[in-house]
């Protein structure tokens, strides 16, 4: 492959425009005569909705309309979900509420007025009557008889039951030389937390008959199709546009009501409507992450090999289905076992509505959640067993190869765990580490080693396996002047693709990066598309792209072929020229494609113009692995931890560009860091969201971190031409079990086993208070 | 997260000031550097309908040493106080806090007046004042007067000051021969804001007994105090770490421990302890004291 | 109430609501929407400014706060066609992924090294101390400023 600009470090396309405040992002755009939206929530978990009175805000100034649930009712459709399962259980999801309102932040009505302050006015004006209803925010509580209903209707708050079974119990379980241990864990909610919280503009043309809604989201073609069904207009009539996306995480793979209710608003008026979410409505409408409860039995043997796994999990879904909402917790089913040959699993995988925001993809979706799950688990058995937990998972990895498929019934493309691990130990210096640990606990001093080893999922993925579809699709149009435009269905909202897009088809048609022009996001110039989100936009959007260069290549060959009079097989395309494998022969770039659209001598059968689109269905998904070693301090005192050193080796397949994977990582790197230490959205019986605002909840700053020390191994995969795995989500998923491994492991002076996340100094503190540390010197 | 409407006035002297802050003793407010009133007013948890900015009004940003003390204009911003020379020198205990108030931008805008008169109980300059027996001077249309700061703060977000009353200055006595300054804070994770403040001011005698100890401790209940029986415990002794341990056991003796999310009544009860004990031995040391 | 700003060297006159943010007043009536609004709550820094000089969080100063004063947005740095040393280190160094903490980012590692011109790494930090990431991890964003310090002038 002639691709000799992939994997140089190259500056982004993207940025000037970034980093000169040129840029637009949705609340950016202004159209003539636009309104605003401002939505009435619900105050209250759970409450019957009595009455609506909108009188005095629909007085209020500069008021055009207001819009209740009732209002929509049967001219608006439900907020969809795109996950098919067996038994799911899948609750209308109106809009704006109807009769009753299930979590805190629901939306109630909908102001719109002609300037943002004054729909903020009116929305305060709106007057709501509610019934308090008990509320259920416990998954378990929620699971007993006569816990009071989320959905009255569905006669219980189950929403599923999943099951996955491997291998032979019978023989494990009659096994007494087997070490079994058990832990519960529990995964938290958090929120996405994106910068740019979320906005869309609904501009709808009456005499056209067309809808344009700008907003800002992953999935632009997804959500056209969504909307246009929502709206039950025909999606030819329907375009949207993602323009630039200020972060997503994940949070913006959806369709939102209030996207719904900015189309309605716009059709009904005939004016453009915008609305842009305030960061508390973010945190209680935008929707949420994580949120398991994980009890886990592990089965192993005196020597530290793990043979078995079980693992209960309950999945809090919230109050309704976004997206992909029961979707989630059955990826966390899926990579139970980590990186580990373990011969049997048993997964039962339970999903619970609440009173709450329904959670869904965030940065690693349902992966997290396993490596956690996994990893902390083998920390417990070289803990149980008095073997160090490199020792523990150096046992249990599979041998290095291809193909290796787990009970779980997923197939690894290729796994080379051992070497990660080895660079992360060398890297970390590991064994120094340990020995300074055993000094500083002589003299009081907490130091904590944690380790991860994760396998993770991605270049979403097998349409197969994919509730709405896992291919994509890339053109490559060669512009009659010789400046090529691709068009991706990914929408990368910085992950750089603008960049590492035009460095593949730079380099596979020869000519300067500069010519090259990447677009994506408006669905009427991209013909199809998916969207970015799990790891997919490059492995999957840009082998797209690649195999829309080689058709392009193909066709461009055969007329130089023609020209030159060789063989098509024997032209070369470089430094912007075609020519003959010995260079002898060789006719410009340019030439080639004016001929192509002057059409003039062109070989018998082939058509003028230079545009091809490919659509790449990925065979499989892609495997990243990595390693990770974190070392924290804890003082004793009062409990407080500190991040002293990070580690990470990430082996994402083929690098196409380094410096964005860096970008990738540390970014994932502090997400999941944050998950550990700080991060969590707290909701109390009554559903009231306890941590609503930035005040309360702890997004990671940038004092909080060590300097991220990085590495990788490029073990390709054969999943696709580019051989590249992808790694959106490996730091997420590497780091938060290597630091609550770490703090456990400095904890383990106080005979601590577990400390449930996010490790607040006071949780840490509670143990430090029981009890002397042994072996430590006379203070 | 919009304000509601307010009629907004811009006085130029203090004078003109009091006068409108009578005018709207009911229905007014005044505005330092906004930084706890803007963002109270877009939670719409205050909707003053008159707002009288104090940003414009002559001599109210200052900081100047006068008779052995330490004067600072109320408008004065925490960056200012962070950066400013003079304090570093004579009075290191005010720089050292502010340092510890939110971020940069915070710095850039809230002020020392707005913070004190605001009383958040979170806040970190009322564990300075106390620490360090500031008098706070207001005016109003009916004179001038100076408020020792045990008499300032009465609850949360309560100060002794009258309806109408403007802060304009706190009075600060410089750092004496022998001693030293010293704030530690554990910050809430997510608002940056105290959940324990402990600032000393220890003076060690010839022999390097403690003569004088002063410890004010903030984000620990509904309004900041100083820590009397802790400033007992010390007084007369040898500062060696285990008096400095010992005395700050009584840290939160009689007080009414604030509870959360983050932390809870016990656990903060038990952070201001170690907060005190590392505050006095950091201004020990620095008083030239082991 | 009528007020006039200067803002990147040229004179705004407006008459405003007093209750208008200095944001919406940079964004909505100058149209410079190139400073963000993160969190309109004083915790994301995406609004930052500088205003005569100092960082602030546009979101948290009213516009009439502003008159008569400049302010200096991130369309207002780059002179002559020439990016400002920071948005040269930002694009050199990888400073940013979706870009939307960008502004704000660079305009208080402008307040940083105005205040500061060889910060250390822990000072970097500490500087951009009120400016939320969520996409880059911070590491690469200290490396812009350090970029930025070491192509600056003089
Ligand atoms: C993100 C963020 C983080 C913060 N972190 C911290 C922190 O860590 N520690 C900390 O201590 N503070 C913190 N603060 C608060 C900050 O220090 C405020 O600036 C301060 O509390 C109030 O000062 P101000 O000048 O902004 O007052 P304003 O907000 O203008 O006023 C506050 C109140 O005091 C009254 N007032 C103001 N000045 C006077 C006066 N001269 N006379 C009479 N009444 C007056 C006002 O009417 C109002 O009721 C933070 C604020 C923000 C936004
Ligand atoms: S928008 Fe101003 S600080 Fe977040
Ligand atoms: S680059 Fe996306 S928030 Fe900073």
């Amino acid at each position: 492959m002639a691709a000799k600009l992939l994997g140089e470090r190259i500056k982004r396309k993207e940025d000037p425009r970034l980093i000169q405040g040129r840029a637009h992002y949705v609340d950016d755009i202004k159209l003539v005569g636009m309104l605003h939206l401002a939505f009435v929530r619900s105050p209250y978990g759970h409450a019957r909705l009595t009455a609506i009175n909108t009188g005095a805000a629909r007085n209020a100034p500069g008021v055009v309309a207001v819009f209740t649930g009732e209002d929509l009712k049967g001219r608006l459709g439900f907020v969809p979900c795109a996950v098919e399962m067996d038994g799911l259980k899948i609750p209308e999801h109106p809009c704006l509420a109807i009769g009753e309102v299930r979590y805190v932040g629901e939306p109630v009505a909908a102001v719109v007025a002609t300037g943002r302050y004054l729909a903020a006015d009116a929305a305060a004006l709106v007057e709501v009557d509610y019934d308090m209803l008990p509320a259920v925010t416990s998954m378990e509580q929620a699971l007993e008889k006569g816990s009071p209903l989320v959905h009255e209707s569905l006669g219980d708050n189950l929403a599923f039951v999943a099951k996955i079974e491997g291998g032979d119990w019978k023989s494990v379980e009659a096994d007494p030389s087997l070490k079994v241990i058990r832990q519960r864990m529990i995964n938290q909610r958090l929120g996405p937390m994106a910068i740019e919280t979320r906005g869309v503009i609904a501009s709808y043309s009456p005499g056209e008959d067309t809808l344009t809604v700008w907003s800002s989201t992953q999935i632009p073609h997804l959500l056209k199709t969504h909307l246009a069904i929502l709206n039950k207009m025909d999606e030819s009539r329907c375009r949207v546009i993602a323009p630039e996306v200020g972060g997503a995480f994940g949070s913006k793979l959806n369709v939102y009501g209030e996207e719904g209710v900015a189309c309605f608003a716009s059709r009904q008026l005939g004016k453009p409507v915008k609305w842009i979410e305030g960061r508390r409505e973010n945190l209680a409408g935008t929707i949420h992450g994580r949120d398991q409860i994980d009890d886990v039995e592990i089965y192993a043997k005196p020597d530290g090999t793990v043979v078995g796994l079980k693992c209960f999990i309950l999945a809090d879904l919230g109050a309704y289905h976004q997206f992909l909402t029961p979707g989630i917790p059955t990826l966390t089913a899926m990579m139970v076992l980590g990186c580990y040959n373990i011969k049997n699993v048993f997964v039962e995988t339970k999903g619970v509505f609440t009173n709450k925001m329904a959670t869904d993809a965030y940065r690693g979706a349902g992966r997290p959640e396993a490596t956690y799950i996994i990893e902390r688990a083998m920390d417990l058995v070289a803990r149980e067993l008095g073997m160090d937990p490199v020792d523990v998972r150096m046992k249990n990895f599979p041998a290095p190869g291809k193909d290796i498929v787990l009970p779980t019934g997923v197939n690894y493309d290729t796994a080379n765990y051992q070497k990660t691990l080895k660079k992360v130990l060398k890297l970390s210096g590991y064994s120094k580490l340990r020995k300074e640990q055993v000094r500083l606990r002589k003299k009081g001093k907490l130091l904590g080693i944690g380790l991860s080893t994760y396998v993770e999922i991605c270049a979403m993925g097998p349409s197969s396996r994919m509730p709405a579809g896992g291919w994509e699709s890339g053109t490559v149009r060669v512009e009659p002047t010789g400046k090529v435009t691709v068009l991706t269905g990914a929408s990368p909202h910085g992950q750089g693709e603008e960049t590492s897009f035009a460095q593949i088809v730079a380099g596979e048609l020869g000519i300067p990066y500069d010519d090259v022009t990447v677009f994506h996001g408006d669905t009427a110039q991209v013909p199809m598309g998916i969207g970015t989100f799990g790891s997919r936009a490059t492995a999957v959007g840009g082998s797209a792209i690649y195999y829309a260069a080689q058709r392009i290549k193909k066709k461009m060959a055969r007329i130089a072929a023609h020209k030159l009079e060789i063989k098509p097989g024997e032209v070369v395309f470089a430094d912007g020229k075609l020519q003959s494998k010995d260079g002898s022969k060789s006719v410009a770039f340019t030439e080639i494609v004016t001929e192509a659209y002057y059409a003039r001598q062109l070989p018998p059968g082939v058509e003028p113009g230079l545009s091809e689109l490919y659509v790449f269905e990925p065979p499989n998904f892609t495997y990243p692995f990595g390693a990770h070693v974190a070392v924290t301090e804890i003082d004793a005192q009062t409990g407080e931890v500190s991040l002293r050193n990070y580690f990470a080796v990430d082996d994402c397949g083929r690098i196409l560009n380094p410096m964005l994977v860096d970008g990738q990582v540390h970014g994932g790197l502090a997400q999941g860091i944050g998950q550990a230490l700080w991060e969590e959205l707290i909701y109390d019986e009554n559903g009231q969201l306890l941590t609503g605002t930035l005040m309360d909840y702890a997004m990671p700053r940038a004092r909080q971190f060590p300097w991220f020390e990085t590495a990788n191994t490029e073990t390709r995969t054969p999943v696709n031409p580019l051989g590249v795995k992808g790694v959106g989500e490996a730091g997420t998923i590497g780091s938060t079990p290597a630091l609550v491994n770490s703090v456990v492991d400095a904890m383990s002076a106080f005979g601590v086993r577990h400390i449930d996340m996010p490790l607040k100094p006071e949780k840490i503190w509670v143990h430090l208070k029981q009890g002397a540390m042994p072996g430590r010197d006379a203070a | 997260m919009i304000p509601e409407s307010f009629e907004y006035h811009v006085p130029k002297t203090v004078d003109e000031a009091a006068r409108m802050a009578a005018e709207f003793a009911d229905d007014g407010k005044v505005l330092a550097g906004g930084h706890s009133l803007i963002p109270m007013m877009k939670l719409r948890l205050a909707s003053p309908k008159h707002l009288i900015d104090l940003g414009r009004v002559e001599g109210l940003k200052y900081i100047r040493e006068a008779d052995g003390k330490i004067e600072i204009g109320a408008l004065t911003t925490h960056f200012q106080a962070e950066y400013a020379t003079l304090l570093k020198e004579k009075c290191p205990l005010l720089p050292e806090t502010a340092r510890a108030i939110g971020d940069v931008q915070v710095r850039n805008k809230g002020t020392i007046g707005g913070s004190l008169a605001h009383a958040d109980p979170a806040a970190d300059w009322p564990a300075a004042a106390l620490a360090l027996d500031a008098e706070l001077k207001t005016v109003s249309t009916s004179g001038e007067r100076w408020i020792p700061v045990s008499e300032f703060f009465v609850d949360l977000l309560t100060t002794s000051m009258n309806p109408g009353e403007i802060l304009t200055a706190i009075r600060f006595p410089a750092l004496p021969v022998r001693s030293g300054d010293a704030y530690a804070k554990h910050a809430h994770p997510a608002s940056g804001f105290a959940v324990v403040g402990v600032a000393a001011r220890v003076t060690l005698d010839e022999k390097g007994i403690v003569e004088k100890a002063r410890v004010g401790v903030t984000g620990v209940s509904s309004k900041a105090y100083r820590a009397s029986s802790v400033e007992a415990a010390i007084t007369g002794k040898a500062p060696s770490s285990k008096n400095l341990d010992t005395a700050s056991l009584h840290a939160v003796d009689g007080i009414d421990l604030n509870g959360d999310l983050y932390a809870s009544a016990e656990y903060r009860g038990h952070l201001a302890k170690v907060y005190t004990a590392r505050a006095l031995a950091l201004a020990v040391e620095r008083a030239g004291g082991k | 109430m009528k007020i006039g700003i200067k803002i990147n060297g040229k004179w705004h006159e407006n008459d405003v609501e007093p209750r208008l943010l200095l944001v919406h007043y940079l964004r909505d009536v100058a149209s410079l929407t190139g400073t963000h609004i993160g969190c309109e709550s004083s915790l994301c820094g995406a609004c930052t400014v500088l205003l005569n000089g100092d960082a602030v969080k546009s979101c948290t100063v009213l516009a009439v706060q502003a008159d008569g004063a400049e302010v200096t947005t991130i369309e207002g740095l780059a002179r002559d066609g020439n990016l400002h040393p920071l948005q040269q280190g930002f694009w050199e160094e990888h400073g940013l992924q979706c870009g939307f903490c960008t502004p704000g980012m660079i305009m208080s590692a402008c307040q940083l090294l105005a205040r500061n011109p060889h910060p250390s790494r822990g000072e970097i930090r500490e500087g951009i101390e009120g400016n939320l990431c969520r996409c880059t991890g911070y590491q690469h964003i200290v490396k812009a400023v350090e970029w930025a310090a070491e192509h600056s002038g003089k």
